[in-house]
C-alpha cells in the first residue's frame, strides 16, 4: 500500500494533463469531474496511507520513483519520503484541498475559463505534494517554484482587467526574492556538504558545523529568505494582500491553507539546521511576532473582506514563524494544520458571500446579513471563534501550545509571549469585527440578493466547520521526526498565565462587540481625534510598506530601466549589425546586371592574378 | 621560303586576344559581344597550333580541334538566346539588359 505514495502527485498531474489538453472542450460536469474527482482520488490513496502507515509504527518510509539526473555523486531522484510530518501536510493538502475543489465546481460555475482554472488547481495540488514529500532539496525546489507558478497563474485568472495581472507580478516578482535566497542556501549546503537529501543533509549538518558556526548561519539564513517570500513573512509580505485578486477558492487553498505554509514546512523539515544556528532560530521567532502584530494591526483597519482575510493569513503564519523560532516545532506544525481549517473555511465563506452578492467586497455596503446568509453566518461564526481562538475551538488549542512554547524559552521568550499575547487580542478584535460589520447591524445594500449555496458549496463549509471546532482534539503523529530537539518535560505554568490567554481573545472580540456589535462605542468619533486618524491610515496602508518598496525598489528600477530603455549593451550589436548592412550595401552595388562590368571584373582579377604569379 | 617565327605567332594571337578582350568590353550590341568571344577563342587555337608547331606536338592540334568544336556548340547556343532574347525585348543591347542587378 506505501508504495502506492506515488499515485499521490500523478492523479493531479494527469488531471491538469487531461484538462489542458482538452484545451477547453469538455463539459463543465466532465471538467468538475476530472478536476475535483482527481483530488479526491488522491486523498483516498493519502488517506490508505495514512492509516497503513501510522499502523505500522515505521518512523519514516521511502520510495525512490525514479532517479531524475545523475551527475558524478549527486543523484537528485523523484523519491518520496513519508514521516509524520509530511503525512500531516499531504493529509491537510489532500483533504482540505478536495474540499476546497468541491466548493470550486460551484463557485466558479459560470466562469468561462472553467476548465483552465481546474487544470490550474491540478497542477497546484500536484506541485505541492511534490513539495512535501520530496525526500531532496531540489525536488522540493520543483515543487516550490511549480506552486509558485501556479501561484501567479492564479492570481492573475481573469487577467483581462490588469490590476490582477499587475496582483499577479507582484506576488511572483517579491517571492522570487525570496526563491533566490533559497536557491542560494541550496547551493551553499551542497558545496559544504555535497548532498542535497535532505535526511543526509541533517545528519551531516550536524556532524560537521558546531553550533552557530558561521556557515551553518548562513545557510539558515538563506533558507529562512525563501521561507519569508513564500510565508509572506517580514519584509516579503507585501504580495498577499494584493493577491486576493484571484478568484476566492484560489485565497482559500494557495493563500491560506497550503502554499503559503510552505516556508513554515521548509523551517521545520529543516529543524536541525536552525537549531544549529540559534540566533537565526530567534531571529525567526522575532520575524513572526513583528509580522503578526503589523499584520494585526492593518487588518483592524481593512474594509475589503479578503483583504482582512489576508492580512489575518499573514498574521496567523506569523504564529506559526514564533512557534518555531521558540523550538515549539510540533506547536507550529498543528497551528498550521488548525489554520488551513479555519482560515479555508473562512475564505469560503467569504466565497459565499461575495459571490451571493455580486462580487461585493467592502464589508461596510454589507451590514445584517445573518438571515440572509446563513451558511455563510455560520462559516464566519466558527471560523472567526477558531480564529480568534475561543477556548476548546481548534486555533485555541494550535494557539496555546505556541504560546506555552514561547513562555518556556528562557531569556526573551516572555516578551515574545507577551507580544503573541497581545497579537490574540487584536485577532479578536478584527476577526470579530468583520462578523459584527458583515452579518449584524442593519442591512446597507443587496437587500434581496438570495444566498448562493449549492450542496458542493454547503458540503465543504460544514465539513470544514467541523473542522475548526474539534480539530484541536486531532493529534499529529509528528514527535518522531522533532523528539531530536524538543523538550519533553511539561510545562508546569500557572492558571494565571491560561487564565490571561483565555481571556484576551475574549477581550479582542468583547472590544469588537462595543464598537461594531452593540455601538456603545463609536469608531467614527475615535477618528475624528486627528493622532487616530493618521494612525488608522498609516496602518490601513500596512504601516507603509508598499510605499516604502515603491520609493525604494520599484520606482529605482524603473527609473533606471527608462534610462536604458534602448539599452546600452545591445547598442555593441547594433554596431555589427550596421557593419554588415554597409558591407551588403557595398557588394550589392557591384551586382549591377552589366554583363560588360562583370568581364571587365573577371580580366581585372586575372590580371591580378597573373601579375602577383609572375611577380613573387 | 623559312618559317614563321614563333614569336609572330605568339604576337598575333596576343593582339587577336586584346582584340577580342576590347570587344567584349565595349560593344553593346551582344552580338557582337559573342562575336568577339569569337575572336578570343581563335585566338587561343592560334597559340596551340603556333606551339604544337614549334614542338612539333600533336596535342595542341588536338586542343586547336576541341576549342573549335567548343565554339561551334557555343554560338549555337548562344545564337538561340540571343533570338530568344530579342524576341522578348526587343532589343540586344548588353546594358538595357540588365534586370538581374542587385
Amino acid at each position: 500500500m506505501l508504495d502506492l505514495i506515488w499515485l499521490l502527485p500523478t492523479f493531479p498531474l494527469l488531471g491538469f494533463l487531461i484538462l489542458v489538453l482538452s484545451s477547453g472542450q469538455l463539459s463543465k460536469k466532465v471538467v468538475a469531474l476530472v478536476g475535483a474527482g482527481s483530488i479526491g482520488l488522491s486523498f483516498l490513496v493519502a488517506a490508505l496511507i495514512a492509516v497503513e502507515f501510522l499502523n505500522s509504527g515505521a518512523e519514516f518510509y521511502s520510495m525512490t520513483a525514479w532517479t531524475w539526473m545523475s551527475v558524478g555523486q549527486f543523484t537528485p531522484g523523484f523519491t518520496f519520503y513519508l514521516d509524520g510530518l509530511s503525512l500531516v501536510m499531504m493529509l491537510i493538502i489532500t483533504g482540505v484541498g478536495f474540499l476546497i475543489h468541491l466548493y470550486s465546481t460551484g463557485f466558479m460555475i459560470d466562469d468561462p475559463s472553467y476548465s483552465r482554472f481546474f487544470s490550474y488547481m491540478n497542477l497546484f495540488v500536484a506541485s505541492m505534494l511534490m513539495l512535501v514529500l520530496a525526500d531532496n532539496l531540489v525536488l522540493l525546489y520543483l515543487g516550490w517554484e511549480g506552486v509558485g507558478l501556479c501561484s501567479y497563474l492564479l492570481i492573475g485568472f481573469w487577467y483581462d482587467n490588469p490590476a490582477n495581472g499587475a496582483a499577479a507580478r507582484k506576488a511572483f516578482v517579491v517571492t522570487r526574492v525570496g526563491d533566490t535566497s533559497m536557491a542560494l542556501g541550496l547551493f551553499l549546503l551542497f558545496a559544504q556538504l555535497g548532498t542535497l537529501n535532505i535526511q543526509d543533509l541533517m545528519g551531516a549538518a550536524e556532524a560537521n558545523w558546531t553550533s552557530g558556526s558561521g556557515v551553518a548561519v548562513a545557510a539558515a539564513l538563506l533558507l529562512l529568505g525563501g521561507a519569508v517570500g513564500k510565508s509572506a513573512q517580514l519584509p516579503l509580505q507585501t504580495w498577499l494582500p494584493d493577491a486576493m485578486a484571484g478568484p476566492t477558492p484560489i485565497s482559500a487553498l494557495i493563500h491560506a491553507a497550503t502554499m503559503v505554509t510552505a516556508g513554515v514546512y521548509l523551517i521545520a523539515r529543516t529543524h536541525i539546521l536552525f537549531e544549529l544556528a540559534p540566533t537565526v532560530q530567534l531571529l525567526v521567532a522575532w520575524i513572526g511576532l513583528a509580522t503578526l502584530l503589523m499584520a494585526g494591526f492593518t487588518a483592524m483597519t481593512q474594509h475589503d473582506i479578503k483583504r482582512i482575510l489576508a492580512y489575518s493569513t499573514i498574521s496567523q503564519i506569523g504564529y506559526m514563524f514564533l512557534g518555531l523560532g521558540v523550538g515549539a516545532w510540533s506547536a507550529s506544525v498543528f497551528h498550521l494544520m488548525t489554520h488551513a481549517f479555519f482560515k479555508a473555511l473562512l475564505f469560503l465563506g467569504a466565497g459565499t458571500v461575495i459571490l451571493s452578492l455580486h462580487h461585493e467586497h467592502d464589508i461596510f455596503k454589507m451590514g445584517g446579513k445573518r438571515k440572509q446568509l446563513p451558511v455563510a453566518f455560520y462559516s464566519f461564526l466558527i471560523g472567526s471563534l477558531a480564529l480568534a481562538a475561543f477556548p476548546f475551538t481548534s486555533g485555541f488549542f494550535s494557539k496555546d501550545e505556541i504560546l506555552l512554547g514561547a513562555l518556556a524559552l528562557e531569556g526573551p521568550g516572555t516578551w515574545l509571549w507577551l507580544g503573541g499575547v497581545v497579537g490574540a487580542f487584536f485577532t479578536g478584535i478584527y476577526s470579530f469585527r468583520l462578523v459584527f460589520v458583515v452579518f449584524f447591524g442593519e442591512s446597507q445594500a443587496h437587500h434581496d440578493d438570495k444566498e448562493v449555496a449549492g450542496w458542493n458549496m454547503a458540503g465543504p463549509l460544514f465539513i470544514l466547520m467541523v473542522l475548526s471546532l474539534l480539530g484541536g482534539f486531532i493529534h499529529i503523529p509528528v514527535e518522531s521526526v522533532f523528539n531530536h530537539g524538543e523538550a519533553h518535560e511539561e510545562h508546569h505554568v500557572s492558571g494565571l498565565i491560561h487564565g490571561i490567554m483565555i481571556a484576551v481573545p475574549l477581550l479582542g472580540i468583547l472590544v469588537a462587540y462595543l464598537f461594531y456589535g452593540g455601538r456603545q462605542l463609536s469608531a467614527d468619533k475615535l477618528m475624528a481625534n486627528p493622532l487616530a486618524a493618521a494612525l488608522h491610515k498609516f496602518w490601513f496602508s500596512h504601516w507603509g510598506m508598499d510605499a516604502l518598496y515603491n520609493t525604494l525598489f520599484v520606482r529605482p528600477f524603473v527609473y533606471l530601466a527608462k534610462l536604458n530603455r534602448l539599452d546600452i549593451i545591445d547598442q555593441c550589436y547594433g554596431l555589427v549589425v550596421t557593419l554588415s548592412r554597409a558591407g551588403h550595401g557595398l557588394l550589392a552595388k557591384l551586382q549591377n546586371g552589366m554583363l560588360g562590368w562583370y568581364a571587365a571584373s573577371l580580366i581585372f582579377g586575372l590580371v591580378l592574378l597573373m601579375t602577383l604569379g609572375v611577380l613573387l | 621560303m623559312s618559317p614563321i617565327p614563333f614569336e609572330h605567332g605568339l604576337i598575333v594571337a596576343g593582339i587577336l586576344f586584346c582584340l577580342g578582350i576590347v570587344g567584349v568590353l565595349t560593344r553593346r550590341n551582344i552580338v557582337f559581344v559573342l562575336m568577339s568571344l569569337e575572336v578570343m577563342l581563335n585566338a587561343c587555337g592560334l597559340a596551340f597550333i603556333v606551339g604544337a608547331a614549334r614542338w612539333g606536338n600533336a596535342d595542341g592540334q588536338v586542343m586547336f580541334l576541341m576549342i573549335l568544336t567548343l565554339a561551334a556548340a557555343e554560338v549555337a547556343v548562344g545564337l538561340g538566346l540571343i533570338i530568344q532574347i530579342y524576341r522578348r525585348f526587343h532589343t540586344v543591347d548588353i546594358n538595357v539588359l540588365s534586370q538581374m542587378k542587385g
